[in-house]
């Protein structure tokens, strides 16, 4: 059985509220009564109404006080009433946010089709809430957003490989949520209640990344003086992500190759075999196959882990997950700095579709927070984003020709993932000179 | 003697509608139903501007008249009726309580330029009776267009609703029966 709406009648005259009440009361309607518009506001602060009768004329405050106050701190709909009915006080409290404006007496087909509509409204409102929650449980899948065929293909491929053990391969550019793509699949595995553990392989030099992953006995290497267990062993029975595989020395890409062949391994200076359970997940920006064919990557290996592959569209490509995202992001960031929600004006959604997002989803996600953290008002508008015109000019065109080559060509190398081979083809140079102009204009990743 | 609904002309009201009534409370809700004696219309309920009587006065009045044999009183009348925030009630009662008020005035068909018809006046009264006794009872609106307990705020609602409470409301108020305390002596 659904639940009777809240009504709470604001009016001076006793009768009026005891003859509302009553003839309310008759629908099952849930009413409460005050008898002026304080009591009336810290009524509606106090409890949640679907609707407000509210009078107009009332000594003290007066309705379109009142009406002014409640709009502020309540969602309920109002309905002014008046006995002293007037087109302009009319129009002014339709202007001030009320539903309607009822002229008393009421004729109580009137009022009975005005509280219907009222609450078939409400309702609808609600649906639409529900439904939309709905839908967005839909296109989220844990913490991944996206309503875009692609992306919906992506959480379809999650949810059946999910529950096997399968090695996953995800590959997409930076900042199109490959990490978090790992956690969905660890999240909806029968290894969820066991570690997933990271290791970003390409941030690491290749020594440090051997004994992370492996571990160490002690005394293994000099400043060895305890037993270290590496990230494989800390993985036991859960998942491993290896993130930046692609980055991987070749002497580690043999160690990984064993490792994930025989599912056994060795700390380093170690002589027992160690036999680990691990579910492999890795990921990587770089193309594969092209460094494969340079060499760079072993092609076994490559096969080993692309058991299962799972692409990620870079956000360019998917614009039409920007609004929900830009929903998403705006609600968890106002939860988190504790503020009202924000919206978007059109004109900032516009600016964010026409942009190409070289950093993903991530670069979203932090022009949205900044966008929230400067904006000082309930709507982010294009002022607010990074790329408005107005800051297009300054931050995007500097002054000296230097700074020009340096910043196209960091946006040519973040175009082709950092594929130095790729970047120098587009910038029609040779690799070398590439690697110089990196050196020389100090260009870094990310 | 067991408890029994009283019913009580307001002024004057023809005695056949009194029996029909009577004769109808008794045979829907299971109830005994007797009439009691009339008495005048309170002159305070009479509101000059509006040329109308206030029902919330006349429940107020009938309150005081209430005694402990009464399961539930309702008054009968041929004046036209009104709730302050309302413009006209064909009845009203207190909700749980134990007192209700109707009115004739506009329900018969010359009120709406219709020919005089008893029979269409008759069926109107009682629906109207039954309907504020089941507030009286503790019944709230269905939703169902043809239970009795259907809300009325057109004449038209009355005449296409039937004379009787649907098979819910029907249970609900023999709960409501079962549970109503006895009034003080």
């Amino acid at each position: 059985m659904t639940k009777k709406p809240r009504i709470l009648v604001i009016d001076d005259e006793a009768a009026m509220r005891e003859s509302l009440n009553d003839w309310l009361m008759e629908d099952g309607y849930e009413v409460g009564l005050a008898e002026n518009g304080p009591d009336g506001i810290s009524m509606a602060r106090e409890k949640d109404w679907e609707l407000i009768l509210l009078d107009l004329k009332m000594p003290g405050m007066d309705g379109l006080e009142v009406l002014k106050e409640l709009r502020e701190i309540t969602d309920a709909e109002i309905l002014m009433m008046t006995a002293y009915a007037t087109v302009d006080t009319a129009v002014q409290a339709m202007k001030e946010g009320a539903f309607d404006y009822l002229v008393k007496p009421f004729d109580p087909d009137e009022i009975e089709m005005q509280i219907k509509k009222i609450v078939e409204h409400k309702k609808l409102v609600l649906e639409n809430i529900l439904l939309r929650q709905k839908l967005e449980e839909r296109y989220q899948y844990d913490e991944v957003i996206g309503k875009s065929n692609a992306m919906q293909e992506v959480f379809e491929l999650i949810s059946r490989v999910a529950p096997t053990d399968s090695t996953v391969l995800i590959t997409g550019e930076s900042g199109t949520g490959k990490e978090l793509i790992a956690q969905a699949i660890h999240g909806n595995s029968q290894r969820c209640y066991m570690p997933l553990i990271a290791v970003s392989c390409g941030a690491l030099p290749d020594s440090l990344l051997e004994s992370e992953l492996f571990g160490y006995e002690k005394g293994a290497f000099t400043g060895a003086d305890h037993m270290k267990k590496g990230r494989f062993e800390m993985a036991h029975k859960g998942t491993l992500f290896l993130d930046e595989i692609g980055d991987v020395s070749l002497k580690t890409q043999v160690d990984l190759l064993r490792v994930l062949q025989e599912k056994k391994m060795r700390r380093l200076g170690g002589q027992d075999e160690i036999e680990v359970d691990v579910r492999i997940i890795a990921a990587t920006n770089r193309d594969i196959k092209q460094a494969i064919k340079e060499n760079l990557f072993r092609e076994d290996l490559y096969y080993r882990l692309n058991v299962i592959s799972i692409q990620i569209p870079p956000l360019r490509d998917r614009k039409e997950d920007i609004p929900l995202m830009v929903d998403v992001f705006i609600r968890r960031c106002c939860l988190e700095m504790n503020k009202e929600e924000v919206k978007i004006t059109p004109a900032a959604l516009k600016l964010l579709m026409g942009y190409d997002w070289p950093g993903n989803v991530r670069e979203l996600e932090n022009v949205i927070e900044r966008a929230l953290v400067i904006g000082q008002t309930r709507q982010i508008t294009p002022d607010n984003l990074p790329f408005s015109r107005k800051q297009m000019v300054s931050e995007k065109l500097p002054d000296s020709l230097k700074m020009m080559e340096g910043m196209h060509i960091k946006r040519i190398l973040d175009k082709n993932d950092w594929n130095i081979s790729k970047a120098a083809r587009t910038l029609d140079i040779d690799r070398q000179t590439l690697y110089n102009k990196i050196d020389k204009y100090k260009i870094k990743r990310g | 003697m067991s408890r029994c609904i009283t019913i009580r002309p307001i002024g004057s009201v023809d005695q056949q509608i009194l029996d029909h009534i009577a004769e109808r409370i008794s045979l829907r809700s299971g109830l005994n139903c007797k009439i009691g004696p009339g008495t005048k219309i309170p002159w305070h309920t009479y509101n000059k501007t509006r040329r109308q009587y206030n029902s919330k006065l006349i429940l107020k009045y009938l309150q005081k008249q209430c005694t402990s044999d009464m399961l539930a009183l309702m008054a009968i009348t041929q004046v036209d009726l009104y709730v302050p925030i309302l413009k006209y009630v064909f009845g009203v009662s207190q909700i749980a309580g134990q007192c209700s008020v109707i009115s004739l005035n506009r329900l018969s068909p010359e009120f709406y330029n219709q020919p005089s018809n008893r029979d269409i006046l008759l069926e109107r009264a009682e629906k109207t009776a039954l309907h504020e006794l089941g507030h009286t009872f503790g019944l709230t609106h269905c939703r169902d267009r043809q239970c009795v307990m259907h809300s009325s705020y057109h004449i038209e609602d009355t005449d296409f609703k039937q004379p009787l409470f649907c098979p819910t409301c029907f249970e609900l108020l023999k709960w409501y029966l079962k549970k109503k305390p006895c009034p003080a002596p």
